[in-house]
């Protein structure tokens, strides 16, 4: 396949980015055994990179992905555990070390164009290139709803390789014929005799095994984990108190760090006393930092006491006059003038609107969002000559490991990264300020360990936000009232090239990127002429990735326009949909079933309404309808979500249960409250009283029916947010006739 | 010197008087149970008691408990978990379980006071922020712990 120069134009630039990290590939003599076995403790012993076993039978699962909340956990061990065969009670799950064995190549590879095969089921070069660079990176991180994608062979083969070494080994023990041996739950029994062996007497022989190449894997159905609803590992220690978050992280000694920077986007220090911190309680030392000061002291009240106390002042970047309402305005002018990119262009819609004709146009706006993860951001680190350790609840230990590694000037083999709970995550933990923030800290105290962390103030106003976005829509009408053309431009920031910018300055990038155009470009819908535009603005605004990303407002945007043009077809918005979708039956049954759960066709009372939404994202398929009541006071209450879900294979439903319901709420929150506003260059919320929340007294009754199709297994931590915003606003017309254009709902008065 | 009983046994504190409650047990007495949200007493995810009332500790100092009576998420767990853990697992609550601990003393201090909280009840007490968005499930393990307890 010819690649495309789109197609090389990413690949090239983020093989250059792998060259400037100094990558750390996968050697192909390595022994990748011993990257677990250097973990090992109390005579574990390693039978590949996922697996340790102890003299007890006791399973140590390596999980090289983030524990956010997502059950990943639980679900990594449940795919090893099935292969292996091992009795459940004895599994448990320890956070892997940073090295390339463990590389996310999904998530590299969903960075791939719309177009490429990959997206469709083939096994194309673009993605087998992504893989490579996976590794080249050592891309250990957690995104893009891609940890099971990514997991499901390397895991299941981990296990069933392990399961194969311990028979063999039974096997040579016993001097019988392999085949004649049985595994289950932990037990090797020699079918004749009868006679047993565990997995922990055989640890020990097993490990020196040589691992098979292709071992069997199992059939779905002789599955005794996957597809159940397992208890998650991590939740009982979530009760206690015991679960180890970033802020819990404890040694001897150990310093707290608090900062105070600049409130304007791009600031920097300017002066500030520094004698006069140096005489407060329990303070060790004042450290300059780029854009601020940190303030080490014996206790984190200390340190923020006297961080808040300084007399400081600060350089605005040339930013001090940036504001919303300038923002906002830039953006509707890249709508009107900006260049963009072109992610979809079937047909001519442009020859279509040069007649003239009955134009459908709407425009469309959402603000910066925070992630205000509930767990404030932190990072502990220490600093001993060249080495470096850092404590961290983050989505990306390659990513800190490199950027520490350039602070200290030391090699990445120097840095050790040990991934702690998070406590939130949603994107925000894959960024790397925290980490060089904590790192610069604590080269100041040699030999100490420093635990950084922000107030919600610094979070809030600190963040690498959901970029704000306009979007407008032209559209035009047949004779059936099907739309013949739909042309959509979306302007707003792009956050991989924010993302990017960060760790490598010199980076341009000033080309497509899917984060931006995702959830539009690639509808589904059967539109004859249809084109798709994103203009990447720039701004000093930090953007990042926010739950859904891309897919957080263009599922609004699309999904709202689509109903309007029903609206204006005079048809049904369900059955409007659906005759756009003969080509996608995967599509039409997640909707279909999520009308008839609903009772689409019942009438409802005035004052009531209700709205629908279909969406794809992360691979994975998710219709909502949306309940609404009319206050007295005009403003809308959410009544329930029902909402569908083909995610192709299911791990473990209770979870993906969990994290569709959570995903809506979160969705609620950002459609209800979110909002993110700037004046003279600096964030004007700080707190949840101006950042609100959906709390038990606004929580809709929400019903998630599961309906795995036959499709490739897909995201779930992120595909439930996309669709709640559209349903709701197609609810709230379907019930007063008025639309909504514009996020949040609290901004049009509409919320009590 | 404020001297606190903190899960029944006595400390004294040699610490600033306006010192959070909050920073005192996580950081002088090690109980890091109960978590830092805001600082403002806007999300509840470091709810104690004192003397048996669910209080935000960010924003209560330690002159403010002196003598009084603290319980954290630790003390709960006796003999076994408390019937409020046991119904948080049994319905699989947490995901990334950070507000928990607050929303857990939060739920054990309204059931005292209510035996069989109404969801009008519940939503009056249980303001606590959950970014998660597990309410769904905390509100149906208030009532299965509720029944817990009642039952005996």
């Amino acid at each position: 396949m010819a690649m495309s120069r789109r197609k090389f134009l990413l690949t090239t630039a983020v093989a250059g980015g792998a060259l400037a990290v100094g990558y750390v590939a996968l050697k192909p003599e390595e022994d990748t055994r011993l990257v677990f076995q250097k973990t090992a403790r109390g005579g574990e012993v390693a039978l590949n990179a996922w697996i340790k076993i102890d003299a007890t039978g006791t399973v140590t699962v390596a999980a090289p992905r983030a524990e956010m909340g997502q059950g990943i956990y639980t679900a990594l061990a449940m795919l090893v555990a099935e292969e292996l065969d091992v009795d459940w009670k004895s599994v448990r799950v320890e956070d892997a070390p940073v090295h390339p064995v463990y590389a996310n190549r999904e998530m590299l590879r969903a960075a791939l164009p719309f177009e490429d095969g990959y997206h469709q089921g083939e096994n194309t070069s673009g993605a087998q290139f992504m893989g490579w660079l996976a590794e080249m990176l050592s891309a250990q991180g957690t995104g893009g709803s891609t940890s099971i994608r990514d997991a499901w062979e390397p895991m299941r083969n981990a296990g069933a390789c392990a399961r194969h070494m311990l028979v063999t080994a039974a096997a040579q023990k016993w001097n019988v014929p392999a085949a004649d041996c049985q595994a289950a739950d932990g037990v090797i029994t020699h079918k004749g005799s009868g006679k047993t062996l565990t997995y922990g007497d055989l640890a020990t022989s097993a490990s020196s095994l040589m691992p098979p190449e292709n071992p069997p894997l199992k059939n779905a159905a002789d599955y005794k984990l996957i597809g159940k609803a397992v208890p998650r590992l991590d939740i009982a220690d979530k009760t206690t108190g015991r679960a180890i978050f970033g802020v819990d992280v404890k040694t001897d000694g150990m310093l707290h760090a608090a900062v105070n920077v600049a409130p304007v986007m791009g600031g920097s220090l300017k002066s500030y006393d520094k004698d006069a911190l140096g005489g407060m309680p329990g303070v060790v030392a004042v450290v300059a930092l780029p854009t601020g000061i940190a303030v080490v002291a014996d206790s984190w009240w200390h340190a923020k006491k006297a961080a808040d106390s300084a007399v400081i002042e600060f350089n605005d970047g040339g930013n001090g006059s940036l504001s919303s309402e300038g923002i906002y305005k830039l953006l509707e002018e890249n709508i009107q003038s900006g260049d963009p990119f072109t992610y979809r262009n079937d047909g001519d819609a442009e020859e279509v609107f040069e007649h003239n004709g009955d134009d459908i146009i709407a425009n469309y706006q959402v603000p910066y969002l925070a992630h205000a993860c509930m767990e404030p951001m932190n990072c502990t680190a220490r600093v001993v000559g060249d080495n470096v350790e850092i404590w961290m609840p983050n989505q990306a230990p390659f990513l800190m490991r490199y950027l520490a590694s350039r602070i200290v000037d030391t090699d990445v083999e120097n840095v050790q990264v040990y991934t702690t709970y998070l406590g939130g995550g949603f994107g925000r933990r894959a960024e790397g300020d925290l980490a060089e923030q904590a790192v610069r800290i604590a080269m100041a105290v040699p030999g100490k360990t420093v635990k950084l962390l922000w107030s919600r103030e610094d979070d809030m106003r600190h963040d690498m936000y959901r970029p704000a976005a306009r979007s407008m829509f032209r559209a035009r009408l047949d004779d059936k009232g099907r739309p013949f053309a739909w042309f959509n431009r979306i302007a707003g920031q792009v956050p991989t090239k924010s993302f990017t910018q960060r760790i490598f300055d010199f980076a341009t990038l000033d080309m497509p990127d899917n984060t931006s155009s995702e959830g539009s470009a690639d509808m589904p819908y059967a539109i004859p002429n249809l084109q798709v535009q994103h203009v990447p603005v720039t701004l000093p605004v930090p953007v990042g990735f926010w739950r859904s990303v891309g897919h957080s407002y263009n599922a609004f945007f699309t999904e709202s326009f689509m109903d309007e043009l029903a609206v204006k077809a005079g048809q049904d918005p369900y059955k409007y949909r659906r005759d756009l979708l003969a080509a996608h039956p995967d599509y039409l049954a997640v909707l279909d079933r999520v009308a008839s759960e609903a009772d689409w066709d019942l009438p409802m009372h005035s004052g009531r309404g209700r709205g629908i939404a279909l969406h794809e994202s992360f691979g994975s398929l998710v219709a909502q309808v949306a309940e609404v009541s009319v206050l007295p006071d005009d403003t809308i209450q959410l009544d329930r979500v029902i909402c569908v879900v083909d995610c192709g294979r299911v791990i473990n439903p209770d979870t993906v249960v969990a994290q569709i319901e959570g995903a809506i709420v979160f969705g609620l929150s950002a459609a209800l409250y979110g909002d993110i506003t700037l004046t003279d260059g600096a964030v004007d919320q700080g707190n949840f009283p101006d950042y609100e929340m959906v709390r038990l007294n606004n929580m809709p009754k929400i019903e998630v029916h599961l309906a795995p199709s036959g499709r490739p297994i897909g995201g779930i931590g992120e595909v439930g947010t996309p669709p709640l915003a559209p349903a709701l606003a197609n609810a709230i017309f379907n019930a007063t006739g008025k639309r909504v254009r514009e996020l949040p709902l609290s901004k049009a008065g509409l919320v009590g | 010197m404020p001297a606190i009983k903190v899960n029944g046994e006595v400390r004294v504190i040699d610490i600033e008087d306006d010192t959070p409650l909050l920073w005192v047990l996580r950081d002088t007495l090690g109980l890091v149970g109960t978590k830092f949200g805001c600082g403002i007493s806007a999300c509840g995810a470091c709810t104690v008691h004192v003397n048996g009332e669910p209080v935000r500790s960010c924003s209560t100092t330690i002159a403010d408990v002196a003598g009084k009576e603290i319980s954290t998420i630790e003390s709960l767990e006796q003999a076994e978990l408390h019937p409020v853990q046991q119904a948080w697992i049994d319905h699989q609550v947490p995901q990334c379980g950070y507000c928990q601990s607050g929303m857990i003393m939060a739920t054990t201090a309204l059931l005292a006071e209510k035996p069989d909280p109404t969801d009008d009840d519940i939503d009056a007490a249980i303001t606590n922020i959950c970014r998660c968005g597990t309410y769904a499930r905390i509100r149906k393990a208030i009532h299965a712990a509720a029944k817990t307890m009642r039952e005996g």
